[in-house]
């Protein structure tokens, strides 16, 4: 070893330092390169659809179905971008499901006991459920007490609290504004617009959906110049192109069938803004990339002066403000508090965050794709009670599509690691 | 001749792209206390892992007589079978089972398959008596110190009926009364036919106890000294442990130094695990602006235990001390304190401790400053990129773009990642952590080349590291530490190694 001695010489460059070190998974097609662990998720959400429809002979994607699907996930989808979070960070939330039936307490109470304003209640609860949070926060962060425990003994503490709130009756009914907001749609400003075969649409809601689109592809086309200036790679432009396209149509189609059913619901125009929302904090802001160095090496992260303690403690506060958002969702969708809401809304959670490829480790996860974990479920479940299939069936096929979701992410990961 | 126990012959174990051992020949007589002695990375432990079958037959050449009979180990309980026990420096007992469970752990004093606690706790009192701990058996491991722990091992040895006993720097971690007692039990042992094979650090403990002294260096035997027929002084045993010839790696350069950048005075760190153990004691130095400057200690000195106290208390409890930063005292009570402060600090364990290995080249380098690159909150990626990009390009490391996973990059490029890490933090004070350890020789020279300028920026920097060539060969002053205290402050004309070694062996008086 010693006789390789530069004497005075240059930098030697040592050949076995130039490894191959491109991103895992990586196939060229056609010219295209195509990230399959990444892409993988869309593709099986979109096969997943195309299936059921079939099946369904096209009942899926009727308008009204859609609108269901959404309105019937959404509170699964808000707890969904909480716990993705959380699993970045390589924790786990295992009471969200009580948290949501304890803040749907509180927020019947507030509103239908003491008849308290609905802005404000709501608020109230929203605060409620961060304190909820920042108690978990406190003992998992500051303690040290594994999440897995907290949250189980929350579990238990808030279900606990919930039975002692409602005694063994439900709450109701809700104020008219709360339940528009969990079960209702958009009004139809602007009235109705032809669409020839396809009937009436909403003219309101069909302007939503092309300024959403043209903004999508306005920040894409931003981003993609701005990396261009940096001299970085950016896909070729028809790849782009394609890109851009199939996101409108995918958006406008959805779109348009809300708008021959009901308008919009309100609950997609709130999951749209947290979606974006909390896409930025995990992609742009310096929190959330905090959250990904936490979860990838937390002693390097530590290290590297990240206040781990805080940033745990927060995202644990976030995530009981929208357990709170989808506590009071979920009881004005059935106008009532109950002591059995949520019942293993934390399962669906957790799963959506896995099948949307988070890593079991931590450090690995998107929004996006936890919303399409959410998604793939309840177009699961929503195609198979379609079909007439019984519950256990379901239950069976989630519990399969689960496993194989995460067996795919190990696999590709383990060809990659092997291929290098 | 025929009164050896155990020969060695011949032993060569390679590792991917490393010789650890080439040729050793070990010789040991029946019933003699045998020191083997040599520098970090000369081969010690690896020589004993051969012995005892932590490394399989087959996986090394050369051949092992025990008691003249040809060894062929595939397994640690094979070499146990034989009557060969290995403690090593990690104990390696279960700190929540009692004394007496630990001794007869995986040989278990049972019958038909349940355990016979009476014989277990009377033969474990026995065995307790014999190494002189008088404990009761049942005591919680984790209820005992690290030197009784340290006797609890040797009893399950005996319990083994040990014929010949590897002890791996059995007193690093003790204190002197603990050292003591254990030196006198091996001498206690060697009366009663126990052969011993101990490697130490500490050169007055192998001169007070052993018979012979083996010399091991760069994975291969140096000399073997009888002390009482060859004339052994501790100046010799160092001679032949660091007789190594300097060659001409390192890159020329011309020191400029300046100003004082930092100054720790009466540093005092305990153990966070036993917390009446002082890993550092009343130790104090001083970086210049333009300096680099070596910290030289063995194993267990406290080296990377005094510089991770030092940056943000990352390291110990009930800390102590001041710490002086261009001349003014500073309060340093985390890691982002110590960043905030201009101080660095770029671990030994660059993928446990250093980089998030499933995370790209620029995050990693960003990392630990990324306010330079965010206003209110919000990162603008694009010049992230560039930064990274610039790293790349000045640091050579090698990899297809900035966007590439770290944890796929060579050693010598994950440590050009973190060091572009630290010096994006604007750091003036750098520590170094064995900053080439696990990194080919070409690769090393480009990490000393990018070290000298970072000196030559007007940056203070420390480098700790276990090569002593490494050391006179990169700095202008080093520091040694023995024990938690600094022994010794050495200028770059007056460092030999036997110097810095005789330093670093110095025992606690």
């Amino acid at each position: 070893m010693s006789s390789i001695s530069p004497a005075g010489a240059d930098v030697t460059p040592g050949g076995k330092d130039a490894g191959p070190a491109g991103p895992p998974g990586r196939t060229s097609l056609f010219g295209i390169s195509l990230n399959i662990r990444q892409s993988g998720i869309y593709i099986a959400f979109a096969l997943i659809v195309v299936l059921f429809s079939v099946l369904t002979d096209g009942a899926l994607l009727q308008p009204q179905n859609i609108s269901n699907i959404i309105v019937q996930n959404s509170y699964i989808l808000i707890l969904a971008i909480g716990m993705i979070l959380i699993i970045i960070a390589g924790h786990i939330d295992l009471s969200v499901g009580s948290v949501v039936a304890v803040t749907g307490a509180i927020a019947a109470v507030l509103m239908v006991n003491y008849g308290v304003p609905w802005p404000l209640a709501l608020l109230l609860t929203l605060i409620a459920g961060g304190l909820i949070g920042a108690w978990q926060g406190f003992w998992i962060a500051y303690f040290g007490i594994p999440a897995f425990i907290v949250t189980l003994a929350g579990m238990l503490l808030f279900r606990a609290l919930t039975l002692t709130v409602l005694g063994n009756q439900g709450i109701g009914p809700f104020p008219d504004p709360v339940r528009t907001l969990a079960n209702g749609f958009t009004d139809g400003y602007l009235g109705n617009i032809g669409l020839g075969p396809l009937g009436g649409a909403d003219l309101f809601s069909i302007l939503v959906g092309v300024i959403a689109v043209a903004g999508m592809a306005t920040s894409q086309w931003r981003t993609r110049s701005a990396r261009l200036r940096y001299g970085q790679d950016v896909d070729p432009p028809a790849l782009f192109l394609l890109k851009i396209i199939a996101g409108a149509v995918v958006v406008m189609a959805v779109v348009v069938q809300l708008a021959r059913f009901k308008n919009l619901p309100w609950v997609l125009v709130l999951l749209a803004f947290l979606v974006l929302g909390y896409s930025l904090i995990t992609t742009r802001a310096v929190f959330g990339r905090r959250i990904y160095a936490i979860g990838g090496n937390l002693q390097a992260a530590m290290l590297s002066g990240v206040k781990v303690k805080s940033v745990v403690f927060w995202i644990f506060v976030n995530m009981g403000v929208l357990a709170a958002l989808a506590g009071v969702i979920f009881a004005g969708r059935l106008n009532q508090a109950g002591p059995t809401a949520g019942n293993s809304f934390e399962l669906d959670a957790i799963a959506a965050a896995f099948i949307g490829g988070a890593a079991v480790q931590g450090g690995v996860g998107k929004v996006v794709g936890a919303i399409t974990g959410g998604l793939i479920m309840g177009v699961i479940n929503n195609g198979m009670s379609l079909i007439g299939a019984p519950s256990e069936r379901v239950m069976l096929v989630k519990g399969i599509v689960l496993l194989a979701a995460v067996a795919f992410d190990v696999w590709t990961k383990r060809r990659a690691g092997s291929a290098a | 001749m025929t009164d050896d126990i155990l020969r060695m012959r011949g032993i060569t174990k390679t590792f991917p792209g490393v010789k650890a051992l080439q040729d050793v020949n070990l010789s040991v007589r029946q019933g003699e206390i045998h020191a083997i002695c040599g520098e970090n990375g000369a081969g010690k432990s690896t020589l004993m892992k051969v012995l005892s079958g932590v490394y399989p037959h087959g996986s090394y050449e050369g051949e092992i007589l025990f008691d003249g009979d040809p060894c062929r180990f595939a397994t640690i309980r094979d070499s146990e079978q034989r009557g060969i026990v290995i403690i090593h420096q990690e104990l390696a007992l279960c700190p929540q089972l009692s004394i007496a469970e630990n001794i007869f752990l995986g040989n278990e004093r049972a019958a038909r398959g349940l355990i016979d606690w009476n014989r277990t706790n009377h033969e474990a009192g026995g065995l307790l008596t014999r190494v002189g701990l008088r404990e009761n058996p049942v005591t919680q491991v984790s209820d005992i110190g690290v030197g009784k722990q340290q006797l609890v091992e040797i009893a399950k040895a005996l319990s083994k009926e040990v014929r010949l006993l590897i002890l791996d720097e059995p007193t690093a971690a003790l204190n002197d009364e603990d050292s003591a007692h254990l030196l006198d039990l091996l001498r206690g042992l060697r009366d009663e036919g126990i052969t011993c094979v101990i490697i130490s650090h500490k050169l007055n403990e192998v001169m007070a106890i052993a018979d012979s002294i083996t010399i091991l260096r760069d994975g291969r035997t140096i000399e073997t000294l009888d002390m009482k027929t060859d004339h052994v002084t501790e100046d010799r045993i160092i001679s032949a442990m660091v007789g190594r010839d300097l060659e001409n790696r390192y890159p020329p350069h011309e020191p400029k130094i300046g100003d004082e950048a930092l100054r720790i005075e009466d540093w005092t760190v305990h153990s966070p695990t036993q917390r009446e153990r002082k890993v550092v004691s009343g130790a104090g130095l001083t970086l210049r602006r333009g300096e680099i400057v070596g910290l030289a200690g063995l194993m267990g000195a406290g080296r990377t235990e005094l510089a991770m106290s030092v940056f943000g208390r990352s390291y110990g409890t009930d800390i102590s001390g001041r710490i002086y930063r261009d001349g003014k005292l500073v309060e340093i009570r985390s890691v982002r304190d110590a960043i905030d402060h201009g101080i660095a600090y770029a671990t030994e364990d660059r993928k446990r401790y250093g980089l998030n290995l499933i995370d790209d080249i620029k995050r990693n380098v960003s990392a630990a400053q990324l306010s330079k690159l965010a206003s209110r909150g919000w990162i603008n990626d694009n010049e992230e990129y560039r930064v990274a990009e610039d790293f790349r390009a000045s640091m050579n490391i090698k990899a297809p773009s900035v966007l590439s996973v770290t944890g796929k990059l060579s050693g010598g490029n994950q440590q050009k990642v973190v060091l572009s890490k630290w010096i994006f933090t604007d750091a003036d004070v750098l520590i170094l952590d064995e900053p080439t350890r696990g990194i080919d020789v070409g690769a090393k020279y480009e990490i000393y080349s990018i070290i000298n300028h970072l000196a030559d920026q007007g940056k203070a920097i420390m480098v700790i590291s276990s090569e002593l060539p490494e050391l006179l060969g990169l700095c202008d002053r080093i520091y040694t530490l023995s024990a938690g205290r600094i022994t010794g402050e050495v200028s770059r004309q007056d460092a030999t190694q036997e110097r810095l070694m005789q330093y670093m062996t110095k025992g606690q008086e």
